[in-house]
């Protein structure tokens, strides 16, 4: 008997995400350059690492808290007020998950299920669409824009609230364009959102990866605070990707519920994460900021990079990717990120794996070498040099 | 300016011109005037090169040795550091604070070459009252450099 017929349809209907096959392909060939990982290719700073080891041989190798370790989620109050300007408790409002990854997934499991839906502005991290699919809500994609630079714009937000809209999820810097919102920029949002009963779920994971300006978040409009998650995390910030942490803020009351899902379905996120952790927010700073340095250098040197092999690129200024126009190459992002995958051997995840309006362009990442990244760079300029002539 | 440009030769001196100028935000022109002012006013006085001779068929060895030293009137440490430093074995040679005077890097083909420079040449001098000698045995790290470490990328497809 085939098991797999008795797999709920909603999550037989999710697709895989689109940037598999790419992977499969790039895994057989040599000398090949991947532009597709969006992970940091930093190791996680030594003391970071070291509080973790330590924390081993000291034998602590028991449950935390559900919540977190207080002492972490101190931290974390302290870190987000610090940087960010938005106060929680430690106590009642910051929860502890396996990555911001659990976050999304117990904020969308708790505020949609069938019959509701999720405004999702898109491009966006596949996590989202796939998450809210799984609740057995509707995803209800906006279409952003090159020409706004892919931020969310008030009109377009308007047209997708429904009566039936429990949930929209804002995630800047974003993943895959590289776009950041900026005070100014949520204000006309907060307008929209400020009267509805609408939860605002903010993936603000790459935040410190801000290269200019500095990272707002939706929740430091008072109006908003109370109907807004703040989903962050230590794996892009701190390099910390394998150690699946991340942590969720929020009202008091609608933590308790996140917490209940949380307890069942996890227990508490690894402890070793969270004794490195406390390391990372305590001292972590400096090798934070040596981080952003390099990726900036990257970022500046991909964009350059882009524009001279003759792709329009508007210049993100947050995460470690960039998302270059593909269309005047009379590609699609499919054929494009084919071909240069075949010509030239280099990975490029097409643009429409984040969502239909992603179509016409395609994400890098600058979480790589330099020297990959320059070598990339040559390869895609000589791959639309051919194209185009 | 003058920062950011030492900031990136410090960890990559070849870098070009013109890269430097896109993360900078300037032209390669202006990236090259500033590095030409900067040698000229003895900032930049140098580029070398990292190099494990471990890996090569060159046996070198290295020592680092701690001399103590009389200061001379008038000049301090200056004039004995001046007599240490002409030497072409000398690599390195600073003052130092604490148990000892001048800290001298020397490097040789063989561990004999290198006694036997101390013996004859450094200690002899005038106002050096002592020496210890510490052959290096194997260099971990060095100017922020981790040696014998393989970075390799073997990050795993993820779907994000
Ligand atoms: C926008 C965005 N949010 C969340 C995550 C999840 O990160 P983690 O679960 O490692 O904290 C990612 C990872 O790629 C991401 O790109």
């Amino acid at each position: 008997m085939n098991m797999k017929e008795k797999i709920k349809p909603h999550i037989l209907a999710t697709p895989p995400s689109g940037i598999r096959k790419y992977f499969d392909l790039i895994n057989e060939m040599k000398d090949a350059i991947s532009l597709g990982i969006g992970e940091p290719d930093f190791e996680t700073p030594w003391s970071i690492r070291e509080e973790g080891i330590y924390s081993l041989e000291k034998g602590k190798t028991f449950y935390s808290s559900n919540a977190g370790f207080i002492e972490l989620r101190y931290e974390i109050a302290n870190y987000m007020k610090n940087r960010f300007n938005l106060e929680y408790n430690p106590q009642s409002e910051i929860l502890v998950t396996v990555g911001g990854s659990e976050a999304i997934d117990i904020t969308l499991r708790a505020f949609a299920g069938p019959g509701d839906e999720v405004v999702i502005p898109e491009p966006s991290f596949v996590a989202y669409k796939g998450c809210t699919l799984f609740t057995g809500a509707t995803p209800v994609p906006v279409e952003l824009k090159a020409e706004d630079r892919f931020k969310l714009k008030p009109r377009q937000l308007l047209d997708a609230i429904t009566d039936k809209t429990k949930a929209i999820i804002i995630g800047y810097p974003n993943n895959p364009t590289g776009a950041t919102m900026d005070y100014d920029d949520y204000k006309a949002i907060v307008e929209v959102l400020k009267d509805k009963d609408i939860m605002v779920i903010s993936d603000e994971i790459y935040a410190e990866l801000t290269y200019r300006g500095r990272h707002a978040s939706i929740a430091q409009f008072p109006e908003m605070k109370e109907k807004t998650i703040v989903i962050n995390g230590f794996s892009k910030a701190f390099a910390m990707t394998g150690w699946r942490l991340g942590f969720a803020c929020g009202q008091p009351d609608v933590m308790e519920q996140l917490k209940k899902i949380h307890q069942y379905a996890i227990m508490c996120a690894p402890t070793t994460a969270q004794f490195a952790a406390v390391e990372a927010l305590k001292n972590g700073e400096p090798e934070v900021r040596r981080m952003v340095e390099e990726y900036n250098r990257r970022r500046l040197v991909m964009v350059d990079g882009f524009r001279k092999a003759g792709l329009d690129c508007f210049e993100p200024v947050g995460a470690f990717y960039v998302f270059p126009d593909l269309r005047s190459t009379g590609l699609s992002s499919d054929e494009f990120c084919e071909r240069l995958l075949m010509e030239e051997k280099v990975l490029m995840v097409p643009g429409n794996a984040f969502g239909d309006s992603g179509e016409g362009f395609a994400r890098a990442t600058y979480a790589t070498s330099l020297d990959n990244i320059r070598e990339a760079l040559a390869r895609i300029r000589r791959f639309v040099d051919k194209v185009k002539s | 300016m003058e920062k950011k440009i030492l900031e990136i030769l410090r960890s990559n001196s070849r870098i070009a011109a013109e890269e430097m100028a896109v993360m900078l935000g300037t032209t390669a022109d202006v990236i090259r005037e500033t590095i030409q002012n900067l040698e000229n006013k003895g900032v930049i006085l140098g580029y070398d090169t990292l190099i494990d001779w471990e890996k090569t068929e060159c046996e070198n060895v290295t020592a680092y040795i701690e001399v103590k030293v009389t200061p001379q009137r008038g000049q301090g440490f200056d004039k004995v550091a001046e007599r240490v430093y002409q030497y072409p074995q000398v690599l390195a040679c600073s003052l130092m604070s604490g148990g000892f005077d001048l800290f001298v890097v020397v490097e040789g083909r063989t561990m004999k070459e290198v006694a036997l420079f101390v013996a004859e040449k450094l200690a002899p001098i005038d106002s050096v009252l002592s020496t210890a000698t510490h052959f290096v045995l194997k260099k971990y790290k060095e100017n922020g450099i981790i040696f014998n470490r393989v970075l390799k990328d073997d990050r795993e497809a993820v779907v994000l």
